[in-house]
Formats: structure tokens, C-alpha cells, sequence
């Protein structure tokens, strides 16, 4: 089965590529392989805003548009908010974010 | 050579602990002590998304064991420590062992409170708490038709939405005249429970139980003490959890509602902390001694204890903060309510999206928001840095609550 791939960049510019399977969220795909700079902390409820990323922006363009939920969270980040921030726990993984590349914030509390 | 950190219970705290004094530069030995036999896991999505199936026991992890070993954090799963050595700076296991400490974590969580009543032993009175009684009661629920829930807090509820939703009659027994009635505003005890009524479920108020009846062992009827009976083949009893303080109790650390800590979460000994549901500390938002148990309570002690070890102490401030989801409404408080004087609604009960501001003197001390997440993060904003809002202000919706407070 296809498996998409996913690449995390640390704010140390350390690059993952992760194996992430369909229906997984990006923020899974970091946890699952212990990658630090995605904490987390509420386990992907959208409560708590420490899953923060900078989406590529060529991949902007597929992601689900912002909802009131995640705009309140993204609002309390720990790091400066950009047009690209999102949430990792909100994307979850289609075929098409194959190659998807997120970059993660310096800190997340 | 540094005896290290020993941590006692796996749980959230726990967890976040021994990853915390990582984060924070500690490079001694740290040890961390379940007395579970799951690598640690996440509590809340148990009522939740595991027992609907949405969520398994692989992704509940909060991390994979992997993470352990890389972390060289030592994880003793299944073991409990039966007592602390205070004189030799030492924690024994039930197995005999011994395991030095230069500081000692108690993050040794809560039990679930027992129904005191006829017939609670019974095969099919279930409780929830840990993973294990949570693959339990997922099956339960699955085979069961008409299910009683005992208690009508979050859990109780939580549970109740999920039985719902997967197609089982379900009726929530709450002894109180409101459901949880502990946390929220009356307006938001109504609002759930007209919410758990219009799908389907029987909600009784100011009910109690008095006995549960079995069927060759396995439990049928429950009883409530108006002598009305409700068929049952799975009782859920979620009426709160008792801190587990012995351990403390018997190394002579204060003990009360839970274990008792100054300000900087030290136990009245400068090796040893307690924190997240077992702890009882001084809470500058209610102005009084609380034991809080919640996610955010348990990970923001976790990192303030963490920074004390590793040389940067500071006393616990953080602003409280809890969730509970049921069924799609997304329930979440900000705050502590105790001692309120006033409170003032944003919103409309009747449109499914409203906040309860509540005041002490004038200053803004909790807000319980439905399905207003933007309510909620200007909430722990607000109370969280002590900025000044007005009854009016909180109820006039024209009034852009982020203009309010500083920005970080």
C-alpha cells in the first residue's frame, strides 16, 4: 500500500522523512518516531497548540481551510503566527500531501 | 556520581517529568516507575475515541518505547513502590529492590473512587480509569443493550455520549440536582442536559443508587432509592477518584486531600515533589489550597518541577484549564469558578455556542465556554496574566475579547 512521506524540518534545520500512513495526522507521523519539536501536549484534541508547523507553501493549496477551532489555537502559539502556520494535528494525510514539508517552530511552549 | 530523579507513577505527570528534565539539560539518571504494564499513554481519549474505535492502543502512546531508551530515561513498567526511604534517600519496590534518589517525583495519580453499595461487586459494574479497564469496557459496552452510567461528571458523561453513539440505551444516574455540577454554571448543566435528553438519553437528576441487583453474578437491575428500577447489563460507575497519597502518608510527608505542597510543589521535604491528581497545592487563581486533575495540571507541574531539578525553580503558576467532549460539543473551562460573586453569558444557550464569564470581586476568576474555542483561549489569556475585563465587557459580543490582553 502507498504510504505517503512526509518531511519534518527541526528549527536546527535537521531533516526527518517520515513514513506516514493515510488518515494519520502530520502530528502522529512526528510522535510516532519520537521526533522532538511536536509536543503535543493534549494528544491532538486542538486544545492546546503545541503541534505548531509552517506548512510549505506550494502545499498551502491542499490543506482544509482554517476552521474557528484551530484559527483560536493558532492565535496562542508559542512561536510568531504566519499565513502558513497550522496546526499538525489538523492534517491529516491524503495520497496528494506525499512530499509534504513542514518546518517546526524554535519552541511550542 | 548523581543517585538521579526517581519518578513515581507513569502517568501523564510522570511522563512529562522524565521528558521535561531531558528538555531541561539534566543528564543524570532518571528513573521512571509504573505501576501499569502499558508503556505510558494517554487518559483522555479512553472515554472517548478508544471506546468508539477510533483510536487504539498504539496511538494513544504518548511515546513510542523507543523514544525511552534514546532519552536513556530507565522506565520500570508494572512495579510499584511500596515505600519511600526518606533517611537513605531511597525508594523500595514490592520486589525488595532498592533505587536511590537525589530527588524524588511522587506523580502517583488517583484510583476511582468505589460505589458503597449492595451488589457493586458484581460482574458488569465497570469503572475507567486506566487503559486496561478501558479495553474492558470498550467490549462491555459493544455487547451490552441497555447500559446505567453512575454519576453525571465528565466521565460519566463522556462515556454515556460514546454508548449513545454507538446505538445503546443508556440513563445517567446523578445524585446532584444538576450534572456536574462540581465545575460547571447551572446554565451549563442545563444545556448538557438537554443535550443528552434530545439524543436519546435518560438523564435522572437528584437520583441515587441504592442497590444493584444480579442475575446469576452478573449484574441486571439497578436500583435507585425511590425504589424505580432500571434494566442494566453494564453499570459505568464514574463518581470521582481518590487520590493516592499512602506512600506519602507512610513516609510522613503531609497528606490530606492529596499530598500536600508549598508553591514550588516540594512535599515538606526539599528531595521530594508531588504533582498532577495526587497533589494538593496553593493555587494563586483560587486564592486556596486545590488538587486539580487534568491534563494541563499534570504536564505544567510536571515542566515547573523538571526546571527545579535541573536549577531553574520557580513557583507553580500556571493558569488552570479542562476539557471534556461530548458527543460533536466541545465543552472547556478556563479558570478556577470557586468563590464567585457574579457571572455574565456570551452567546446564546439556545444556538449551541455560548461562554459563562464568572467574577470574585469584580476580576474575572473562570469562563466556561460551549463550543466557543476562541472564548476559552482569550480566557486563560485574560486570567492567565490578570488583565482587567468588565461584566459588560464579557457580554457584549461587539467587544473583541482579544483587544483585552497583551499579546504573550
Amino acid at each position: 500500500m502507498f504510504v505517503p512521506k512526509i518531511t519534518y524540518i527541526s528549527f536546527q534545520e535537521e531533516v526527518f522523512e517520515i513514513d506516514v500512513p493515510v488518515g494519520e495526522s502530520v502530528m502522529e507521523g512526528a510522535v510516532r518516531n519520537g521526533i522532538d519539536g511536536i509536543v503535543a501536549e493534549c494528544g491532538g484534541s486542538c486544545l492546546c497548540a503545541t503541534c505548531h508547523v509552517y506548512v510549505d507553501e506550494k502545499f498551502l493549496p491542499l490543506l482544509p481551510a482554517v476552521d474557528e477551532e484551530q484559527d483560536a489555537m493558532l492565535d496562542s502559539t508559542a512561536c510568531e503566527r504566519l499565513p502558513n502556520s497550522r496546526l499538525s494535528c489538523q492534517i491529516k494525510v491524503r495520497p496528494e500531501l506525499d512530499g509534504l514539508i513542514v518546518r517546526m517552530p524554535e519552541y511550542q511552549k | 556520581m548523581s543517585d538521579g530523579v526517581v519518578i513515581v507513577g507513569g502517568g501523564q505527570a510522570g511522563f512529562q517529568t522524565a521528558f521535561s528534565l531531558r528538555a531541561e539539560g539534566y543528564e543524570g539518571p532518571v528513573t521512571l516507575i509504573g505501576e501499569e504494564p502499558h508503556v505510558p499513554y494517554q487518559r483522555p481519549p479512553l472515554s472517548k475515541a478508544f471506546v468508539l474505535g477510533k483510536q487504539n492502543q498504539a496511538n494513544i502512546l504518548l511515546r513510542p518505547e523507543s523514544y525511552y531508551l534514546d532519552r536513556n530515561i530507565r522506565f520500570l513498567p508494572g512495579e510499584r513502590v511500596a515505600a519511600i526511604e526518606t533517611p537513605e534517600h531511597r525508594a523500595r519496590l514490592d520486589s525488595g529492590a532498592a533505587i536511590p534518589y537525589d530527588s524524588l517525583v511522587l506523580a502517583a495519580g488517583a484510583r476511582n473512587r468505589v460505589l458503597p453499595i449492595a451488589g457493586a461487586q458484581l460482574d458488569g459494574v465497570c469503572y475507567l480509569r486506566t487503559l486496561t479497564e478501558a479495553i474492558e469496557l470498550k467490549q462491555r459496552i459493544e455487547q451490552a443493550q441497555q447500559i446505567v452510567v453512575v454519576g453525571g461528571g465528565f466521565i460519566g458523561l463522556e462515556i454515556a455520549a460514546s454508548a449513545r453513539t454507538l446505538g445503546k440505551e443508556v440513563a445517567v444516574i446523578e445524585a446532584l440536582p444538576r450534572l456536574m455540577a462540581r465545575v460547571v454554571a447551572p446554565v451549563v448543566s442545563s444545556f448538557f442536559n438537554r443535550s443528552h435528553q434530545s439524543r436519546g438519553v435518560e438523564v435522572l437528576l437528584g437520583a441515587k443508587v441504592r442497590e444493584i441487583r444480579g442475575d446469576h453474578g452478573k449484574a441486571s437491575e439497578v436500583i435507585l432509592d425511590d425504589d424505580s428500577i432500571r434494566r442494566a447489563d453494564l453499570v459505568v460507575v464514574g463518581i470521582g477518584i481518590v487520590p493516592n497519597t499512602e506512600l506519602a502518608q507512610l513516609a510522613g510527608l503531609p497528606s490530606g486531600n492529596g499530598i500536600g505542597v508549598d508553591e514550588f510543589l516540594q512535599a515538606g521535604d526539599p528531595r521530594i515533589y508531588a504533582i498532577g491528581d495526587c497533589a494538593e497545592y496553593p493555587n494563586p487563581f483560587a486564592g486556596s489550597r486545590v488538587r486539580l486533575e487534568s491534563v494541563q495540571n499534570a504536564v505544567d507541574q510536571a515542566v515547573c518541577v523538571a526546571k527545579a531539578i535541573a536549577g531553574k525553580g520557580g513557583p507553580y503558576r500556571a493558569a488552570p484549564w479542562f476539557w471534556s467532549d461530548q458527543y460533536e460539543i466541545r465543552l472547556q473551562l478556563a479558570g478556577l469558578p470557586a468563590g464567585h460573586d457574579f457571572t455574565a453569558v456570551r452567546g446564546q444557550p439556545e444556538d449551541g455556542k455560548f461562554s459563562v464569564f464568572y467574577f470574585r470581586d469584580g476580576r474575572l476568576c473562570a469562563v466556561d465556554s460551549v463550543n466557543r474555542p476562541a472564548d476559552h483561549m482569550a480566557a486563560r489569556k485574560l486570567i492567565g496574566n490578570g488583565e482587567a475585563i468588565t461584566p459588560e465587557q464579557a457580554a457584549d459580543e461587539s467587544v473583541n475579547l482579544k483587544s483585552l490582553y497583551r499579546i504573550a
